[in-house]
């Protein structure tokens, strides 16, 4: 028996991830809407960093839905209670990921512990040794000479696997695209492979193979190792990685579809209406401005911080706590960083409502609102769509300072910030524990590349300079 | 000209007293003082008159806005408003927490933060405005190209490992300087190198790409086919003509920063244990010194204004196209 757990975050996700779907149907009907799209899908290193996107997307998806499993009862006549840790998607995926706890620090690959105990030997002395991991290799056995072969055959066989996983892929994909174009499949492989398609194919499915190699390769060998080691309380860091990336992506997008509706609906109407609208909305985002966006957050989470300690009572789990946590961080972000689309969204409204069309429209008597939401609204839309896009890889990266600083998310939550914030002191160890750091690193770094190179082809499709410039060429 | 900066410091105003009622809120209305005194003292078995006395000896045990008890003006002045508030316009930001006369300490602190800051925006814009115009000159070659790309890269990388990994590399395997720390006097240099190297070299990937925009934007105007036509050598185009009117916004954009290095940066001087104000917000932040993080937002945005007000000033310097009315 499960339950199902839907915290505030989940449901914004799911609600943003429905928006998205809603949109691109309804941008698929329109030509004008879909032209720049079309223009994005022909770059190579655009599709390829979709495809990366794509893949944490799903993870972060995955891990956004929450359950929590059913105790077994005394007796049949008791109510069911439930356990008090919530587990996702994401949990029954990675398998025993979780559960496979060692006692402290050890290494990637490592059959043995990083730092010595003290054992009891069977002969009755004590020694102080690096005990043998409790299930990094166990499998192994005492046969730890094979670890390199055991190694080297797992990844052949992960490699290979995706390599065949690939050449499937790219069969499948020419098959249903020989039926849309109405050609025979061979000749649809062909001018894949030739690049002689619209869509670099090609390049998906290069980057699908090296990411599905990557899956293989996790599935193969971080199931009997520690891929990535473990932490300071011997959970595995790869587990704790793959959790943080929902933490990653949630700031990045419930902080912009927390702050469009403000800044959307402020800035088209400080430039529409101008007069003292336009003062007051002016005021308030110099005001909020002026503020250094850190101390700023600073001052908002302390005061979370009291007010959640002192009302323990609301939150049933901390997964709840750390959850309105979160939440609220993303609308402080939000406050803090709605200033510079709405300005951007004041001057072109300033600029829209000067143009013919919309003097006609008011000459016709069309009210206001209307005006603003069918001919200011849908004319400013790229401005908006840029900037959500160009801020998605900056609010990834701000949430790792803002853990670090003291301010981020929920100490208890899973995220790189966290795993950073704790890789400060392993640096300082001797020998140096230079795992965690890595894979937050690893992890990040793919994440905020993938964004920052989709934005930036995001920016030059939709950027009306960019298009003239190319025009003119 | 004199009529406008004495206007826009009149516009400054009621910026200020919005930034200073939103932080009263934050700090008094959304949690009360009682909430706060509970925080500081634990959170379970606090005394009613442990709190009362915390809030004496912290100076928060008048009332909000109004002071129905007092006579005259003091009705006004005798509260928790005026008192943490409205003095932060003269500057006397009072006591913190921990009883220490915030003032005092920001005045000791803004030198390291600047002895950080300083070099590192000015070596920075150099190197930036090097690697800028490389790849303005070479545009479209692959040297153009990679440098892009590799700014990219450079710019997907958080702060955090520039500087744990800088730390890491140059201090503790290369020994070339000590990780952390900070000394007044000739050996101030050894510690200030590795700070001022990485924050030089994070900023690369984001400010040489936006140096970039810039050069090339010159580039493409007519005043630049102009002087080609004309027969100029290339490198008198470049320095000439496209450096010197591609320096106008890299002016402005470093102008408008340049109060706010006295507040110094928070990750460099937390992570080199420096003793600027960077590190001391963050020390405030961690102790939850309420005092002294108002006191910094107050100051940050006093910063900011004067910010924007040297921008105006510098724009009628550099372009004398505009005439400020």
């Amino acid at each position: 028996m499960i339950k199902p757990v839907i915290l505030w975050t989940d449901a914004l996700l799911f609600l943003l991830t429905a928006l998205v779907v809603v949109f691109i149907f309804y941008a698929r009907r329109k030509p004008h809407i879909r032209r720049p799209w079309q223009r994005i899908f022909q770059g190579r290193i655009a599709m390829s960093s979709v495809v990366i996107l794509l893949a944490f997307i799903v993870i972060g998806l995955l891990d956004s839905l929450h359950y929590r499993v059913a105790l077994e009862a005394n007796d049949a006549a008791s109510e069911t209670h439930y356990a008090i840790e919530v587990l996702s998607a994401l949990d029954v995926l990675t398998g025993t990921l979780r559960t496979r706890e060692e006692k402290s620090y050890s290494a990637p690959f490592a059959t043995h512990l990083y730092i010595k105990e003290n054992v009891d030997l069977p002969d009755g002395g004590q020694a102080r040794i690096y005990p043998r991991l409790e299930y990094g290799g166990r499998h192994l056995g005492d046969g730890l000479d094979d670890k390199a072969a055991d190694i080297a055959r797992r990844t052949g066989l992960s490699l290979l696997q995706a390599v065949l996983a690939g050449a499937l892929l790219s069969l499948l994909l020419a098959l249903a695209l020989a039926r849309r174009h109405g050609c025979s499949s061979k000749d649809m492989l062909q001018r894949i492979f030739t690049r002689r398609t619209d869509i670099p194919w090609h390049i998906m499915l290069l980057t699908l193979t090296l990411l599905l190699a990557v899956i293989f390769l996790v599935i193969n060998l971080a199931s009997v190792y520690h891929v990535l080691g473990t932490d300071k309380v011997g959970k595995d860091v790869l587990y704790l990685s793959l959790k943080s990336i929902r933490t990653g992506l949630l700031i990045g997008t419930l902080t912009t579809l927390v702050m469009l509706p403000f800044a959307i609906f402020m800035g088209i109407m400080a430039g529409y209406a101008r007069g003292w609208i336009d003062d007051v909305v002016q005021y308030i985002y110099t005001t909020l401005n002026s503020i250094p966006g850190v101390l700023l957050i600073a001052a908002a989470i302390l005061m979370l911080q009291v007010y959640i300690a002192n009302h323990p009572e609301l939150f049933e789990t901390t997964l709840e706590r750390s959850d309105i946590r979160l939440l609220f961080l993303c609308i402080i972000l939000g406050i803090t960083s709605w200033t510079g689309l709405c300005r951007l969204l004041r001057g072109e409204s300033l600029k829209l409502r000067e143009s013919e069309y919309i003097q006609a429209a008011v000459s016709f008597g069309v009210s206001h609102s209307r005006i603003m939401t069918r001919h200011i609204l849908p004319n400013v839309m790229h401005i908006v769509l840029i900037t959500v896009v160009l801020d998605f890889s900056g609010l990834v990266l701000a949430e790792a300072v803002l853990s670090y600083v003291g301010v981020g998310v929920d100490p208890t939550m899973n995220s790189w910030g966290n795993m950073i914030n704790g890789a400060r002191l392993e640096m300082a160890r001797e020998p140096v524990v230079w795992w965690s750091l890595l894979s937050a690193f690893l992890f990040m770094f793919t994440l905020v590349l993938a964004a920052n190179l989709f934005s930036d082809a995001v920016r030059d499709a939709f950027d009306p300079r960019t298009v003239v410039q190319r025009g003119g060429k | 000209m004199f009529a406008y900066i004495i206007r826009r410091v009149a516009y400054a105003i009621p910026i200020l007293i919005g930034v200073n009622v939103l932080t009263f809120y934050l700090f008094f209305v959304v949690n009360s003082p009682d909430d706060m005194a509970r925080m500081h003292l634990g959170q379970k078995r606090v005394t009613p008159e442990a709190i009362e006395k915390w809030k004496a000896s912290h100076g928060y045990n008048k009332p909000l806005l109004l002071n129905r008890d007092a006579e005259g003006s003091g009705r006004f002045t005798e509260t928790i408003f005026f008192d943490k508030s409205v003095r932060l316009f003269a500057f006397d930001f009072g006591y913190s927490d921990e009883g220490r006369d915030i003032g005092h300490d920001i005045r000791q602190r803004m030198l390291p933060s600047l002895a950080i800051a300083v070099p590192a925006l000015l070596l920075g814009l150099l190197v930036n405005i090097t690697f800028a115009l490389l790849m303005a000159f070479f545009r479209g070659t692959y040297v153009d190209v990679s440098g892009v790309i590799l700014c990219v890269i450079l710019m997907s990388i958080s702060g955090m490992f520039y500087i744990i990994g800088g730390q890491y590399l140059l201090a503790k395997l290369f020994r070339l300087m000590p990780i952390s720390g900070y000394d007044v006097g000739p050996d101030m240099v050894r510690y200030l190198v590795l700070p001022v190297v990485i924050g030089v070299v994070s900023g690369i990937g984001s400010g040489s790409r936006w140096y970039r925009t810039f050069f090339l934007e010159e580039a493409g105007k007519d005043y630049v086919r102009t002087a080609r036509a004309k027969g100029l050598s290339e490198s008198l185009v470049q320095f000439r003509h496209i450096l010197r009117n591609a320096l106008i916004p890299i002016v402005t954009g470093v102008v408008v920063v340049l109060p706010l290095l006295f507040m110094g940066s928070l990750l460099t001087e937390s992570f080199f244990a420096i003793p600027g104000l960077g590190s001391y917000t963050i020390d405030a932040i961690r102790n939850q010194d309420f005092a002294v993080v108002r006191a910094m937002v107050f100051l940050g945005t006093v910063l900011y204004i004067i910010g924007l007000i040297l921008v105006d000033i510098t724009y009628t310097i550099v372009d004398p196209r505009v005439r400020l009315t």
